[in-house]
């Protein structure tokens, strides 16, 4: 009796461990970001030891991404996770996480990287109430837009990827170092670019520029959402207009993705002028991270009369 | 915190150790010991001083930046000091602090209202589901509180309790799912134990206010139930590793009641016509039996399709060796472009097929108010019905959804007749629904029913849903 069982255990077992996919990392770490500004700082500090793929596209709203099952296999096979960790992903990573069942990247797990973890965000709620628009409890998830704060997360992402990958940690911090040194020079640069516009006014869409026009000394004065997440309405821009011209704000900047009708109407009537700004690399025309940066630099100082050529 | 005043604890300790553990002193007698004592505490004061500034400047450092590492090369420090962005109202370490989000339990309340009216005096005539408009005017069909969370590193639970008010206003409960799943297995394999909704399709995974409708298509209800197919029992789920997502699934559960609705359920809409035999369990041959296998593929960057095959497997209570086979077919196509903002636009085709065998028992009806006319003879028989809904949703501009959905059920042929719950019927709703935040909607929906039985019916529902706490996840 024992014997015909264990007879038929033995295929069983066989064909399991034939299917199943090993759990040891592979060649490349594979390494899944949420967004591709965390794609591409991976990518920066891990260099061809990883192989990244990010799941939102670029162009589109980070907020609404699909939970397609798709993803439910990246997630599955990934050594590494990096996550905003603001819960601008809350309403699609969860159903992700729980279809991958993997636990390399579970919470508290090495593979897992919360970028949030180490920066100071901005306007993190001290009151959770809905009324005020879809307000994120641990601050503002939009801090990538922010070179010195990407420097921190691409510490978090090394400090990952050496406790995943111990073998090629050298790699990673000589990754990281390169990429802090990279900023920092570019910084320096971009500063200068804006310098002259230090202490003017802009208006964005949502508030998702605030760290960026906050590093440069420049100041967000209002959005044209009354409140994060909720849409223009016409008594929010019939105050903002009268605002916009006392300020005397000219730029209006908005992501790609936005629509242009209510910006184009404000843009009418304050004479400010409308700047699409993209917030994330695209791996084309802004291939890495510091090209968008790059990028958005010199369209803002192109915008607002700064010729953007310095360099 | 807790540190700071552990160590605190532990210096009082000591210095109350050594005052009162030391030799008794008889008054008067030798002032060194005294001195020694005192210098003793000095130096234990000037310890735990020590110490506090230690924990102080740890503190601090894990306020400023806390990747948990060692601190980076100062060499890199030096080209750019600032530090992160810093606002004098935010506090440092916003993850740690916060737990909105990330609490121990997620905790959400939704509601739904529906308002309407039916040329149909009796809804539920027409509205068979249990979480439909019951009648004109307002219905409250599912007001459920959401509970889930990680149970520890192995498991995460969710319970989701129901209420609802029935036509007498009367509040009823539902457990409607408790369950856990493992986190961590093997081999891809994932667990689930306690009551759930069978994975069998996509809308019976579904709770009401997920529903693109404000009502059951006719099919789940005629085949899964009116509140859906959903027992005790464990299921276990593969992810299978193919280059695509694919994934099995195999249930096992209780067959009885009616949530069970064609297998061990003694309803009379589940009997067609035959009175309920005793039917224990008598092997496991007798639980629920629910193998999916679904897979999904990316047809280009903006477009997702998921198709999935459904089986259920049971006894059934017309006879006492009777059985019922559910299968069904799913398909769910949309399209979102790489440009969306706010989830919009996009397009959606969702269809499910699905064809049941209820082998009916043999019965003789005597008709208790004429006892000498001969009785209804009903042999044993198979009973093959089919039905389908399919619908498209357009999401045309930021927070509008247009929707359009067709049901249609058929029944073959079968001694016991005519019987409403086997005849033609068919549903056409279009539908309306304003998404004012992910935290509320309203919808406008109208109903043109026609069925064998039922002849023609027009309805026109308005549903308002509003969820409070934790922010909701969509599936795919």
């Amino acid at each position: 009796m024992r014997t015909t069982i264990r007879r038929s255990f033995v295929p069983l077992l066989a064909l399991v461990a034939l299917f199943s996919t090993p759990s040891y990392p592979a060649d490349e770490l594979k390494v899944v970001a949420t967004t591709a500004d965390l794609a591409a700082v991976a990518r920066a500090v891990g260099g061809d030891d990883v192989e990244v793929t990010a799941l939102a596209r670029p162009a589109e709203d980070p907020h609404f991404v699909d939970a397609k099952p798709s993803f439910i296999r990246v997630v599955n096979q990934a050594d590494v996770l990096i996550e905003g960790g603001a819960s601008l992903e809350a309403g699609w990573l969860p159903p992700l996480l729980e279809g991958a069942r993997n636990p390399r990247i579970s919470a508290g797990a090495p593979g897992r990287v919360f970028a949030a973890q180490g920066l100071a965000l901005l306007e993190v709620a001290t009151q959770l109430d809905r009324s005020m628009g879809d307000v994120h409890p641990q601050g503002n998830p939009h801090f990538m837009l922010d070179p010195v704060a990407a420097k921190t997360v691409a510490e978090s992402i090394r400090t990952a990827f050496c406790a995943v990958d111990r073998t090629r940690c050298s790699d990673y911090e000589a990754g990281l170092r390169a990429f802090r040194e990279a900023v920092d020079a570019a910084l320096a640069d971009w500063q200068a670019t804006l310098a002259p516009l230090r202490g003017t006014k802009v208006v964005t869409y949502h508030k998702d520029f605030d760290y960026f026009f906050q590093r440069f000394g420049m100041q967000v004065v209002d959005t044209l959402e009354p409140k994060p997440g909720i849409p223009p309405s016409p008594t929010h821009l019939t105050e903002l207009v009268p605002k916009m011209r006392a300020e005397q704000v000219r730029l209006i900047v908005i992501e790609p993705f936005r629509e242009r009708g209510n910006p184009d109407f404000v843009a009418q009537h304050t004479g400010a002028r409308v700047l699409v700004l993209p917030a994330m690399p695209d791996g084309q025309d802004r291939p890495d991270y510091l090209a968008l940066i790059d990028y958005d630099v010199r369209q803002v100082a192109a915008a607002l009369g700064q010729t953007g050529a310095t360099r | 915190m807790r540190a700071r005043s552990n160590v605190r604890v532990g210096a009082a300790i000591s210095v109350a150790v050594l005052v009162f553990w030391s030799p008794p002193i008889a008054v008067g007698e030798d002032r060194g010991v005294v001195a020694d004592l005192r210098r003793e505490i000095e130096d234990v004061r000037r310890q735990m001083r020590a110490l506090e500034e230690k924990l102080k400047q740890l503190e601090e450092r894990a306020g400023a930046a806390s990747a948990p590492p060692p601190a980076p090369p100062p060499a890199a420090l030096a080209a750019v000091p600032a530090p992160p962005p810093r606002a004098p109202w935010s506090p440092a370490q916003p993850m740690a602090l916060l737990s909105g989000a990330r609490g121990y339990l997620n905790l959400s309340f939704d509601a739904l209202v529906d308002f309407g009216w039916s040329t149909n005096r009796e809804v539920t005539a027409l509205q068979r589901g249990d979480h439909d408009p019951i009648e004109r005017g307002f219905t409250l069909p599912n007001e459920e509180i959401f509970l889930d969370g990680a149970v520890d590193p192995y498991f995460q639970g969710v319970a989701d309790i129901v209420f609802k008010l029935n036509e007498d206003n009367e509040t009823e409960v539902e457990l409607e799912e408790v369950y856990l799943t493992t986190a961590s297995l093997p081999w891809n394999l994932q667990v689930k134990a306690g009551q759930f909704f069978t994975e069998f399709g996509r809308l019976n995974q579904q709770h009401p206010h997920a529903w693109d409708f404000v009502d059951q298509p006719l099919v789940i209800g005629r085949m899964l139930g009116p509140e859906g197919l959903r027992n005790p029992g464990a299921r276990a789920s593969w992810l299978a590793p193919t280059p695509f997502y694919s994934e099995l699934f195999l249930a096992v559960q209780n067959s009885q009641g009616g949530t069970a609705f064609s297998f061990r359920n003694t309803e009379e809409a589940a009997l067609f016509g035959r009175p309920a035999a005793d039917r224990p369990v008598r092997g496991p041959w007798d639980l629920l039996l629910a193998p999916r296998y679904v897979a999904s593929f990316d047809l280009s960057d903006s477009q997702a399709l998921v198709a999935g095959l459904s089986g259920a497997f049971g006894p059934n209570a017309s006879g006492t060796s009777t059985r019922t086979q559910i299968y069904g077919g799913d398909l769910y196509w949309k399209w979102k472009p790489a440009w969306q903002s706010g989830g919009f636009p996009f397009l959606s085709w969702q269809t499910e097929l699905l064809g049941r065998r209820y082998e009916a028992g043999a019965a003789e009806i005597r008709d208790p108010a004429a006892p000498d006319l001969p009785p209804l003879e009903l042999p044993r028989e198979s009973l093959y019905d089919w039905g389908l809904y399919s619908q498209v949703l357009y999401g045309f501009t930021q927070r509008w959804v247009a929707g359009l959905r067709g049901d249609w059920v058929t029944g073959g042929r079968g001694a016991f007749r005519p019987d409403e719950n086997r005849a033609d019927r068919y549903r056409i709703a279009p539908n309306l629904t304003f998404h004012l935040t992910e935290f509320s909607k309203i919808r406008l929906q109208y109903d043109y029913d026609h069925g064998q039985i039922l002849g023609s019916d027009s309805s026109v529902w308005t549903q308002v849903e509003f969820l409070l706490g934790a922010h909701a996840a969509h599936k795919f």
